[in-house]
């Protein structure tokens, strides 16, 4: 039997940079309220729409997702910001009631 | 994040060393620390950060800075390898620990019963003295066995362990404590020692008793409140 490892996403989304994928990170960097991921965790997305990992209960990974392809575009880091008074939030319903700020970044 | 930052990164934690990656937001520039060419005051909010294993931003003179902690993983040691040590692993590496198990019997040590674990066929206490039990290392008996469960708590109550716990009737329990009561240790100490071990959820079966092991020690860890262990 094989043992589950610690998830590592960081360490995921530099094998997928590895094999030549554009990647993005979006990591937690700051959390109000009842957020359900403290500040430091992560998601990493790629151009070709492979995801790993969270930076919350599953209701702003939509938007993360979209905005990390941007990034992935762009090349240029974003940090964006959720909460009840955010639109977008509202958009994607944080549930949970909290407020997390998202930075996101493309691995060169 | 420039290949280089994350190549370090990687190294650092490959190193088990502890490191703190610092973004300065929003503009993204990073560094890891520590690192005597940066700041002092950001230096010294990384240290905070490894200190409390917490990341989060912090505002130093006008910058934001995202402080993101790397700590080297937790420890779990664990003495006896037992079946229960064999549900226990499972649960425990995907929490963030790095696990050995301990047990001088080569016929419980087994490569085979413990696929990937890493082993010490020594004595527990010459093993736990190696080990050197920290403050993000936590300790379980599980052998049953005085001879091989009592040294590796003397040892154990000497260590800053954060979570020492001992598999056992509260009836097991009691003759134990008096057992290392009689090698010196006193009541105050003797209570750091959490047994019968695991949280109260009426485990019955090897991986159930492992999963009320591994929320205990996650609640000792995350501080939270805990009903003291009935007394025999």
């Amino acid at each position: 039997m094989s043992i589950p490892e610690v998830e590592d996403v960081l360490a995921t989304a530099a094998a997928w940079r590895a094999a030549g994928e554009q990647v993005a990170v979006a990591t937690v960097t700051e959390t109000w309220g009842s957020s359900p991921r403290p500040a430091g965790s992560q998601m990493a997305v790629t151009k070709s729409g492979r995801m790993a990992g969270s930076v919350s209960g599953g209701c702003i990974e939509g938007a993360v997702a979209d905005a990390a392809m941007q990034t992935i575009a762009t090349g240029s880091p974003q940090l964006l910001d959720f909460g009840v008074s955010h639109e977008r939030a509202w958009e994607v319903g944080l549930a949970c009631g909290g407020k997390v700020k998202v930075f996101v970044e493309k691995l060169s | 994040m420039t290949p280089d930052i994350l190549a370090a990164l990687e190294q650092a934690k490959r190193d088990k060393r502890p490191v703190v990656l610092a973004t300065r937001l929003p503009s993204g520039e990073q560094r890891l620390l520590p690192d005597p060419e940066a700041p002092a005051d950001l230096n010294e909010a990384a240290a905070r950060a490894l200190d409390r294993d917490e990341s989060g931003t912090v505002k130093l003179g006008e910058t934001d800075w995202f402080l993101h902690a790397y700590n080297p993983p937790l420890r779990l040691i664990v003495v006896g390898a037992v079946h229960i040590a064999q549900a226990l692993v499972p649960f425990a590496v995907p929490c963030g620990f790095s696990v050995t198990v301990v047990d001088p019997r080569r016929s419980f040590a087994s490569d085979e019963r413990f696929p990937g674990v890493s082993i010490s066929t020594e004595w527990p206490d010459e093993a736990l003295e190696k080990f050197a039990p920290d403050s993000r290392t936590a300790v379980v008996t599980l052998t049953h066995d005085p001879k091989l469960d009592d040294p590796a708590l003397d040892r154990a109550l000497k260590s800053q362990a954060f979570y020492i716990g001992a598999l056992g009737s509260r009836r097991t329990h009691a003759a134990r404590l008096k057992r290392l009561r009689d090698l010196g240790h006193q009541d105050n100490a003797l209570s750091r020692i959490r047994g019968p071990v695991g949280l109260n959820i009426e485990a019955v079966t090897a991986p159930e008793i492992a999963l009320s092991i591994i929320a205990e020690i996650v609640a000792v860890r995350r501080n939270a409140p805990l009903p003291p262990k009935a007394t025999p």
